[in-house]
Protein backbone atom coordinates (compact mmCIF):
# COMPACT_ATOMS: atom_id res chain seq x y z
CA UNK A 1 0.00 0.00 0.00
CA UNK A 2 2.38 3.15 -1.38
CA UNK A 3 1.60 5.90 -3.18
CA UNK A 4 3.86 7.07 -5.90
CA UNK A 5 5.27 10.73 -6.36
CA UNK A 6 2.69 11.37 -9.43
CA UNK A 7 0.11 9.52 -7.39
CA UNK A 8 0.53 11.83 -4.34
CA UNK A 9 0.76 14.98 -5.91
CA UNK A 10 -2.74 13.97 -7.92
CA UNK A 11 -4.19 13.44 -4.76
CA UNK A 12 -2.73 16.59 -3.33
CA UNK A 13 -4.25 18.82 -6.11
CA UNK A 14 -7.66 16.82 -6.87
CA UNK A 15 -8.85 15.89 -3.28
CA UNK A 16 -6.62 17.74 -0.69
CA UNK A 17 -6.95 20.76 -2.50
CA UNK A 18 -10.29 20.16 -3.62
CA UNK A 19 -11.47 19.02 -0.09
CA UNK A 20 -10.30 22.66 1.60
CA UNK A 21 -11.79 24.40 -1.84
CA UNK A 22 -15.14 22.55 -1.08
CA UNK A 23 -15.15 23.60 2.92
CA UNK A 24 -13.82 27.16 2.34
CA UNK A 25 -16.95 27.50 -0.29
CA UNK A 26 -19.40 26.38 2.41
CA UNK A 27 -18.46 28.46 4.65
CA UNK A 28 -18.11 31.61 2.79
CA UNK A 29 -21.16 31.12 1.18
CA UNK A 30 -22.99 30.54 4.30
CA UNK A 31 -21.67 33.47 5.32
CA UNK A 32 -23.03 35.90 2.57
CA UNK A 33 -26.12 34.34 3.21
CA UNK A 34 -26.55 34.76 6.38
CA UNK A 35 -24.83 38.34 6.33
CA UNK A 36 -28.10 40.26 7.01
CA UNK A 37 -27.95 43.20 9.87
CA UNK A 38 -31.82 42.03 10.58
CA UNK A 39 -30.60 38.78 11.80
CA UNK A 40 -28.01 39.87 13.95
CA UNK A 41 -26.30 41.44 16.74
CA UNK A 42 -23.20 43.51 16.14
CA UNK A 43 -20.93 40.69 17.85
CA UNK A 44 -22.92 38.16 15.08
CA UNK A 45 -21.70 40.48 12.30
CA UNK A 46 -18.04 40.70 13.95
CA UNK A 47 -17.71 37.05 13.83
CA UNK A 48 -19.51 36.89 10.91
CA UNK A 49 -17.47 39.14 8.93
CA UNK A 50 -14.48 37.07 10.48
CA UNK A 51 -15.56 33.88 9.14
CA UNK A 52 -16.56 35.07 5.81
CA UNK A 53 -13.08 36.82 5.30
CA UNK A 54 -11.61 33.20 5.75
CA UNK A 55 -13.88 31.53 4.27
CA UNK A 56 -13.39 33.55 1.04
CA UNK A 57 -8.78 34.58 1.49
CA UNK A 58 -8.91 31.02 2.11
CA UNK A 59 -10.93 29.64 -1.15
CA UNK A 60 -8.87 32.14 -3.35
CA UNK A 61 -5.75 30.91 -1.98
CA UNK A 62 -6.54 27.20 -2.82
CA UNK A 63 -8.06 27.69 -6.14
CA UNK A 64 -4.47 29.30 -7.33
CA UNK A 65 -2.50 26.70 -5.61
CA UNK A 66 -4.68 24.28 -7.19
CA UNK A 67 -4.70 25.62 -10.91
CA UNK A 68 -0.85 26.00 -10.46
CA UNK A 69 -0.53 22.23 -8.71
CA UNK A 70 -2.49 21.12 -11.81
CA UNK A 71 -0.87 22.87 -14.44
CA UNK A 72 3.07 22.85 -13.23
CA UNK A 73 3.22 19.51 -12.02
CA UNK A 74 0.48 16.78 -12.61
CA UNK A 75 -0.24 18.34 -15.94
CA UNK A 76 3.44 17.56 -17.68
CA UNK A 77 2.42 13.93 -16.58
CA UNK A 78 -0.61 13.87 -18.19
CA UNK A 79 0.86 15.37 -21.98
CA UNK A 80 4.14 13.50 -21.50
CA UNK A 81 4.59 11.83 -24.91
CA UNK A 82 5.45 8.38 -25.26
CA UNK A 83 8.40 7.54 -27.09
CA UNK A 84 8.82 5.98 -30.34
CA UNK A 85 7.72 2.49 -30.72
CA UNK A 86 6.07 2.48 -27.64
CA UNK A 87 2.56 0.13 -28.00
CA UNK A 88 1.84 0.19 -23.44
CA UNK A 89 0.45 3.69 -23.29
CA UNK A 90 -0.99 3.60 -20.09
CA UNK A 91 1.14 5.51 -18.65
CA UNK A 92 0.61 8.22 -20.83
CA UNK A 93 -2.37 8.93 -20.12
CA UNK A 94 -3.23 11.53 -23.18
CA UNK A 95 -1.99 9.35 -25.36
CA UNK A 96 -3.66 6.31 -24.31
CA UNK A 97 -7.11 8.17 -24.20
CA UNK A 98 -5.96 9.28 -28.02
CA UNK A 99 -5.04 6.00 -29.05
CA UNK A 100 -8.76 4.66 -28.07
CA UNK A 101 -11.67 5.57 -30.24
CA UNK A 102 -14.19 5.38 -27.27
CA UNK A 103 -11.94 7.78 -25.26
CA UNK A 104 -10.75 10.41 -27.18
CA UNK A 105 -13.33 13.11 -26.15
CA UNK A 106 -12.00 12.90 -22.65
CA UNK A 107 -9.15 14.55 -24.44
CA UNK A 108 -10.87 16.42 -26.95
CA UNK A 109 -13.69 17.62 -24.64
CA UNK A 110 -12.98 16.91 -21.20
CA UNK A 111 -9.41 17.27 -20.59
CA UNK A 112 -9.01 20.57 -23.16
CA UNK A 113 -12.10 22.37 -20.94
CA UNK A 114 -10.81 21.69 -18.00
CA UNK A 115 -7.37 22.70 -18.40
CA UNK A 116 -8.17 26.28 -19.92
CA UNK A 117 -11.54 27.24 -17.49
CA UNK A 118 -9.94 25.89 -14.20
CA UNK A 119 -7.74 29.31 -14.14
CA UNK A 120 -10.89 31.69 -14.66
CA UNK A 121 -11.56 30.03 -10.69
CA UNK A 122 -8.88 32.14 -8.92
CA UNK A 123 -9.67 34.80 -11.20
CA UNK A 124 -13.48 35.01 -9.64
CA UNK A 125 -12.14 33.86 -6.23
CA UNK A 126 -9.89 36.65 -5.34
CA UNK A 127 -12.13 39.30 -6.61
CA UNK A 128 -14.34 37.91 -4.24
CA UNK A 129 -12.02 37.81 -1.52
CA UNK A 130 -10.82 41.12 -2.14
CA UNK A 131 -14.31 42.68 -1.85
CA UNK A 132 -15.53 40.92 1.27
CA UNK A 133 -11.82 42.00 3.32
CA UNK A 134 -12.80 45.68 1.95
CA UNK A 135 -15.60 46.03 2.72
CA UNK A 136 -15.51 44.39 5.93
CA UNK A 137 -18.55 45.06 8.14
CA UNK A 138 -20.10 47.59 6.01
CA UNK A 139 -20.94 44.49 3.49
CA UNK A 140 -24.14 43.73 5.82
CA UNK A 141 -25.57 47.22 5.35
CA UNK A 142 -24.55 46.96 1.88
CA UNK A 143 -27.36 44.25 0.49
CA UNK A 144 -26.48 44.41 -3.66
CA UNK A 145 -22.87 44.51 -3.00
CA UNK A 146 -23.20 41.09 -0.70
CA UNK A 147 -25.05 39.54 -3.55
CA UNK A 148 -23.33 40.45 -6.63
CA UNK A 149 -20.15 38.19 -4.13
CA UNK A 150 -22.00 36.06 -3.38
CA UNK A 151 -23.43 35.30 -7.62
CA UNK A 152 -19.47 35.53 -8.38
CA UNK A 153 -18.31 33.33 -5.23
CA UNK A 154 -21.06 30.56 -6.63
CA UNK A 155 -19.60 31.35 -10.10
CA UNK A 156 -16.40 30.35 -9.24
CA UNK A 157 -17.13 27.22 -7.20
CA UNK A 158 -18.93 26.31 -10.68
CA UNK A 159 -16.27 26.91 -12.70
CA UNK A 160 -14.01 24.59 -10.58
CA UNK A 161 -16.48 22.27 -10.34
CA UNK A 162 -16.76 21.32 -13.84
CA UNK A 163 -12.61 21.29 -13.93
CA UNK A 164 -12.66 19.18 -11.19
CA UNK A 165 -15.30 16.77 -12.14
CA UNK A 166 -13.55 16.21 -15.50
CA UNK A 167 -10.27 15.76 -13.34
CA UNK A 168 -11.82 13.07 -11.69
CA UNK A 169 -13.51 11.37 -14.10
CA UNK A 170 -10.85 11.68 -16.76
CA UNK A 171 -8.44 10.31 -14.11
CA UNK A 172 -10.86 7.29 -13.90
CA UNK A 173 -10.52 6.83 -17.66
CA UNK A 174 -6.30 7.10 -17.25
CA UNK A 175 -5.27 7.83 -13.91
CA UNK A 176 -1.81 9.32 -14.16
CA UNK A 177 0.67 6.23 -12.50
CA UNK B 1 -41.91 26.73 33.36
CA UNK B 2 -38.86 27.59 35.09
CA UNK B 3 -36.29 26.84 32.48
CA UNK B 4 -38.37 28.49 29.78
CA UNK B 5 -38.47 31.97 31.26
CA UNK B 6 -34.78 31.37 31.97
CA UNK B 7 -33.96 30.99 28.29
CA UNK B 8 -36.21 34.51 27.58
CA UNK B 9 -34.19 36.36 29.89
CA UNK B 10 -31.09 35.30 28.38
CA UNK B 11 -32.04 36.22 24.88
CA UNK B 12 -33.42 39.58 25.27
CA UNK B 13 -30.36 40.61 27.25
CA UNK B 14 -27.56 39.02 24.71
CA UNK B 15 -30.00 40.89 21.81
CA UNK B 16 -27.52 44.13 20.99
CA UNK B 17 -29.66 46.42 19.39
CA UNK B 18 -27.31 48.03 16.22
CA UNK B 19 -27.06 51.80 16.37
CA UNK B 20 -26.69 54.19 13.53
CA UNK B 21 -22.92 54.80 15.30
CA UNK B 22 -22.04 51.64 15.35
CA UNK B 23 -23.08 51.29 11.45
CA UNK B 24 -19.36 51.40 9.76
CA UNK B 25 -19.23 54.59 7.13
CA UNK B 26 -19.67 53.54 3.39
CA UNK B 27 -16.25 53.04 1.21
CA UNK B 28 -16.33 53.89 -2.44
CA UNK B 29 -16.88 51.23 -4.89
CA UNK B 30 -14.00 51.73 -7.35
CA UNK B 31 -11.78 49.18 -5.78
CA UNK B 32 -14.77 46.29 -5.96
CA UNK B 33 -15.17 47.38 -9.26
CA UNK B 34 -11.51 47.00 -10.41
CA UNK B 35 -11.14 43.73 -9.42
CA UNK B 36 -13.68 42.78 -10.96
CA UNK B 37 -13.05 44.45 -14.36
CA UNK B 38 -9.54 42.81 -13.89
CA UNK B 39 -11.12 39.39 -12.99
CA UNK B 40 -13.19 40.00 -16.63
CA UNK B 41 -10.14 41.21 -18.50
CA UNK B 42 -8.17 37.97 -16.96
CA UNK B 43 -10.75 35.71 -17.93
CA UNK B 44 -11.35 37.43 -21.64
CA UNK B 45 -7.57 37.16 -22.01
CA UNK B 46 -7.19 33.10 -21.53
CA UNK B 47 -10.41 32.45 -23.36
CA UNK B 48 -8.93 34.89 -26.53
CA UNK B 49 -5.50 33.41 -25.98
CA UNK B 50 -6.77 29.63 -26.28
CA UNK B 51 -9.08 30.80 -28.98
CA UNK B 52 -6.42 32.54 -31.24
CA UNK B 53 -3.59 29.20 -30.35
CA UNK B 54 -6.22 26.88 -31.81
CA UNK B 55 -6.55 28.78 -34.95
CA UNK B 56 -2.79 30.03 -35.26
CA UNK B 57 0.39 27.55 -35.50
CA UNK B 58 2.26 30.37 -35.13
CA UNK B 59 0.35 31.47 -32.23
CA UNK B 60 1.06 28.27 -30.41
CA UNK B 61 4.22 28.02 -30.89
CA UNK B 62 5.12 31.19 -29.22
CA UNK B 63 2.55 30.21 -26.16
CA UNK B 64 4.94 27.45 -25.15
CA UNK B 65 7.22 29.28 -22.15
CA UNK B 66 7.58 25.68 -21.33
CA UNK B 67 8.30 22.57 -23.04
CA UNK B 68 6.54 20.03 -20.85
CA UNK B 69 3.44 22.32 -20.15
CA UNK B 70 3.30 23.12 -23.89
CA UNK B 71 0.94 25.95 -24.95
CA UNK B 72 -1.03 26.09 -21.49
CA UNK B 73 1.76 27.69 -20.01
CA UNK B 74 1.96 30.77 -22.16
CA UNK B 75 -1.72 31.05 -22.04
CA UNK B 76 -2.12 30.90 -18.61
CA UNK B 77 0.80 32.85 -17.81
CA UNK B 78 0.27 35.79 -19.63
CA UNK B 79 -3.75 36.05 -19.07
CA UNK B 80 -2.85 36.07 -15.27
CA UNK B 81 -0.27 38.39 -16.10
CA UNK B 82 -2.90 40.63 -17.17
CA UNK B 83 -5.36 40.19 -14.98
CA UNK B 84 -2.77 41.40 -12.10
CA UNK B 85 -1.45 44.16 -14.30
CA UNK B 86 -5.06 45.57 -15.01
CA UNK B 87 -6.05 45.12 -11.34
CA UNK B 88 -3.15 47.34 -10.53
CA UNK B 89 -3.58 49.90 -13.44
CA UNK B 90 -7.53 50.07 -12.14
CA UNK B 91 -7.00 49.84 -8.73
CA UNK B 92 -4.78 52.95 -9.08
CA UNK B 93 -7.36 54.80 -11.53
CA UNK B 94 -10.72 54.10 -9.64
CA UNK B 95 -9.21 53.96 -5.94
CA UNK B 96 -11.59 57.06 -4.77
CA UNK B 97 -14.30 56.71 -7.27
CA UNK B 98 -17.67 55.68 -6.27
CA UNK B 99 -20.94 54.74 -8.22
CA UNK B 100 -19.39 52.51 -10.73
CA UNK B 101 -20.34 49.07 -9.82
CA UNK B 102 -23.41 48.56 -12.00
CA UNK B 103 -21.27 49.88 -15.24
CA UNK B 104 -18.63 47.63 -13.76
CA UNK B 105 -20.76 44.00 -13.35
CA UNK B 106 -22.18 44.47 -16.52
CA UNK B 107 -19.18 44.58 -18.03
CA UNK B 108 -17.14 42.05 -15.59
CA UNK B 109 -20.21 39.85 -16.97
CA UNK B 110 -19.95 40.13 -20.52
CA UNK B 111 -15.93 39.47 -20.47
CA UNK B 112 -16.25 36.50 -18.19
CA UNK B 113 -19.52 34.79 -20.30
CA UNK B 114 -16.58 35.79 -23.50
CA UNK B 115 -13.98 33.93 -21.80
CA UNK B 116 -15.65 31.32 -20.82
CA UNK B 117 -17.12 31.21 -24.75
CA UNK B 118 -13.04 31.03 -25.58
CA UNK B 119 -12.16 28.38 -23.08
CA UNK B 120 -15.01 26.07 -24.39
CA UNK B 121 -13.81 23.33 -26.65
CA UNK B 122 -16.61 22.92 -29.06
CA UNK B 123 -16.24 26.92 -29.58
CA UNK B 124 -12.57 26.88 -29.99
CA UNK B 125 -11.81 23.95 -31.77
CA UNK B 126 -14.29 25.56 -34.52
CA UNK B 127 -11.11 27.65 -35.52
CA UNK B 128 -8.76 25.01 -36.08
CA UNK B 129 -7.34 24.86 -39.68
CA UNK B 130 -9.25 22.33 -41.67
Amino acid sequence: MQLTNRELWTLIHGMGLGALFLLAFGGGLAGFYSLRPEWLTTAGIRERIARLDVGTVVMAVVAWLTVITGTWIVYPWYRAAPPEGTTELEAYPRSYLLANENLADWHHFGMEWKEHIAWIAPYLATAVAFGAVYYGRRLAYEPAVRRLLMWVFIAAFAVAGIAGLFGALITKAAPIL
Amino acid sequence: MDVNAERADIAVTEREIVTSGEVPTAVPDGPLAAVLLAAGIGAFALGLFTTLAEASAAFRERLVLNSAVGPLSGKTVWATVIFLVAWAVLAARLRDRDGLLRSATTIFVVLTVLGLLGTFPIFFQAFAPE
